[in-house]
């Protein structure tokens, strides 16, 4: 039990220094995509191994860790030299590369020729915060977490600020929602800190529904204490005693990471009453989603968890005043809630200072698609899209041109090559047509139809539209037909109008966020590529 | 009581109780519903409207709401095609439309025989290896077409 912050640095400084810390680690990347190519598998026989030798169990240890970000160099390995403080990553890695892997632990110069070369854009150009820990800390090990400066936030919190001012360093970041909508945290943090009532609930959204992004996943299977440290002191902020997190049955393994990281929490002392010795009491729970993306949408998934089908209502009134059960309710998404520990632990002012004015900090993208390095970056908020895609991404692969880039999903947008200079912040690219979105960005050249793809999402959201209002429910039917039409290059060029002027009313007329965006990968083709939709057109 | 013998309905009951038998837990109880017997068939959801005092209407309102429950047995073997934004625009779609023709069925149904179920998955958050499938519980990345037949073939042989 950890009862004060004094403690927990104790704990941190001797989990620093014991005998284990100060040998070289094999730190083998156990995020999706490395585990698709067996890299768990690796991992254990690995550590198996060298456990059974003397001389390399005296060296090194072997450690499981999130999400490296480079996935298209995957199986990533990396090797920490504690001496230099140092890391030296290895790429496209193999389980038949196991025994060389063993040799590297005493000969630096094996597997030389899959070095990556860290001094690269991919590297260089990133700022991690989210994503601070991803490939480095052991995601079942706390320990291993508070040794990283884990849950210290949490402690200085509850030991030296008031709820208040814990708002107010939030406020002070100018962090916004990360699932997309990109509404002021701090504010929303205010306004529930602020009405009275005996129970209150924070949630979050770990059902991320888009296809085609991985974000939130990798941070909950990498690092899946900072959400709870994020949600805690959401929780002190607000007087909020109880915590749901709400995560996809379809990412079993966050599930189980998540769930093991609050037993661990709580036998910490870290979930549970009085923590630190203060009268703040609090706890999470995990809850399973079940693959609806309508979920998503705020109102639908409070009513999810309470076990209904997930149906979206009216708002107002807004879950700050009638969310879960009734009570007023915080509900952020996975990537919010990892940026509020680096935030309260050096400040809302330093948060402040990275990014644009108007969208502070960094972004989590998952960068799929045409595209070379693929994978999870997390940029500075403010970055163009070129540097982004041709400086990060390494641009597109050899012989093809790129076309256009994809962001925000089914709610999102195409933009074309020509307006790459775009910046990626909240409001510069809702300006171009597109939004921001919860972080997938893929890259398209020129293979891809245009209008194909914004069928493609057209038939997403046909499928995935609850049914309770109409315009959603016809109008995602009819589009798909009409966009059948223009792909089977059937159309009238009265289908044209009827296209943009459905799209209207789809969007106008529908009742919650899956509707109202429905229409934007359509709306978007049309304004960029309206040659495309022109070709589909039979005249007679 | 009809079901006190069989053990997966233990299970259930389980994670009802531990749930309080609050009507919320319904979800939850769903998926131990499904983990444990492969898919949700009436008898099973009209066991769980009883123990929670739910209407059937509602119970199964829910479970054919969410694309996770199933309501029909899957086959013997199965085979998940990614059909994610980034496996979508390297030829998932085709990949498919392969194997429901080599097959005879569509995406979502199982063979007559029972023995392959062809799935599809929003978005498996694989996305770098794209497009790629999970055969079993074997995820292959990087498909081309006649690996991705392939692989069907000996799976199901």
């Amino acid at each position: 039990m950890i009862t004060s912050l004094e403690e927990l640095q104790e704990l941190a400084q001797k989990k620093r220094c014991n005998e284990d810390s100060c040998k070289d680690e094999l730190r083998v990347c156990i995020g999706s995509s490395c585990v698709a190519l067996g890299s768990d598998q690796l991992q254990k026989d690995l550590a198996k191994e060298i456990k059974q030798d003397d001389a390399k169990k005296k060296k090194c240890r072997v450690k499981g860790v999130g999400c490296n970000g480079l996935c298209s160099a995957a199986i990533m390995v990396s090797k920490y030299h504690s001496s230099k403080d140092e890391e030296v990553i290895y790429g496209d890695i193999n389980c038949d590369d196991k025994e060389k892997l063993k040799e590297l632990i005493e000969d630096d110069s094996i597997l030389s020729e899959k070095k990556l070369d860290m001094s690269g854009a991919f590297f260089t150009e990133q700022k991690k915060i989210v994503l601070e820990n991803a490939g480095i800390v052991d995601p079942n090990d706390i320990e291993d977490y508070i040794a990283h400066d884990g849950y210290l936030a949490l402690f200085t919190s509850l030991e030296e600020l008031t709820p208040m001012e814990v708002v107010e360093e939030v406020k002070l970041s100018g962090l916004r929602g990360r699932g997309g909508g990109g509404y002021p945290t701090g504010l929303k943090w205010e306004t529930v800190a602020k009405v009275e009532s005996d129970q209150k609930y924070i949630v979050c959204n770990g059902d991320e529904g888009d296809p085609g992004a991985f974000m939130d996943r990798a941070v909950m299977e990498a690092d899946p204490h900072k959400i709870i440290e994020g949600m805690t002191l959401a929780g002190f902020a607000c007087g909020a005693s109880q915590g749901y997190i709400y995560v996809r049955a379809e990412y079993p393994t966050a599930v189980e990471k998540l769930n093991r990281a609050i037993k661990q929490a709580r036998k910490h002392g870290i979930l549970g009453n009085n923590i630190a010795n203060t009268s703040f009491s609090f706890d999470i729970e995990v809850r399973l989603g079940g693959g609806a993306f309508v979920c998503g949408e705020a109102t639908s998934l409070v009513t999810s968890i309470e076990g209904n089908r997930g149906n979206p209502r009216q708002k107002p009134p807004h879950l700050s005043d009638y969310g879960l059960w009734g009570e007023p309710t915080i509900l952020n998404n996975v990537e919010t809630f990892a940026n509020i520990a680096p935030i309260l632990r050096n400040g809302g002012a330093w948060y402040k200072a990275i990014g644009t004015e108007k969208s502070a900090g960094t972004k989590v993208f998952a960068l799929t698609g045409h595209i070379k390095n693929t994978g999870l970056v997390e940029v500075p908020m403010g970055i163009t899209l070129r540097d982004l895609i041709y400086e990060v991404g390494g641009g597109v692969p050899e012989g093809s041109k790129l076309k256009a880039i994809q962001t925000g999903g089914p709610s999102g947008g195409c933009i074309p090559e020509s307006m790459l200079d775009t910046k990626v912040d909240y409001d510069s690219l809702k300006d171009v047509g597109s939004i921001m979105g919860s972080g997938g960005l893929i890259v398209m050249d020129e293979s891809s139809n245009m209008v194909e793809v914004a069928r493609f999402f057209m038939d997403f959201c046909k499928s995935e539209s609850c049914g309770k209002c109409v315009p959603c429910r016809v109008g995602t039917t009819e589009l798909t037909d009409l966009l059948d039409k223009f792909l089977k290059k059937e159309a009238k060029p009265s289908d044209f109008d009827l296209l943009k002027d459905m799209c209207e009313v789809v969007k106008d007329g529908s009742l919650c966020g899956l509707g109202q965006t429905a229409p934007n990968p359509v709306l978007s083709t049309i304004k960029y590529f309206e040659e495309e939709y022109l070709e589909g057109i039979k005249n007679d | 009581m009809m079901h006190q013998s069989d053990d997966r309905y233990k299970m259930v009951e389980r994670t009802m109780k531990k749930l309080g038998y609050d009507r919320s837990g319904l979800i939850e109880t769903l998926h131990t519903a499904q983990e444990t017997f492969g898919y949700l068939e009436n008898e099973t959801l009209k066991f769980i409207a009883r123990r929670l005092k739910l209407p059937f209407s509602k119970v199964y309102g829910v479970a054919t709401f969410y694309h996770f429950f199933r309501l029909k047995p899957k086959g013997k073997h199965t085979t998940v095609i990614c059909m994610g934004t980034a496996c979508y625009i390297k030829g998932a779609d085709k990949i498919l439309a392969s194997l429901e023709e080599k097959f005879g069925i569509k995406a979502g149904e199982t063979t007559k025989d029972s023995l392959l179920s062809l799935l599809t998955a929003r978005c498996v958050g694989s996305c770098s290896l794209a497009p790629i499938a999970i055969y079993d519980d074997k995820p292959v990345g990087k498909l081309s077409l006649e690996q991705s037949l392939q692989e069907v073939e000996e799976m199901i042989s």
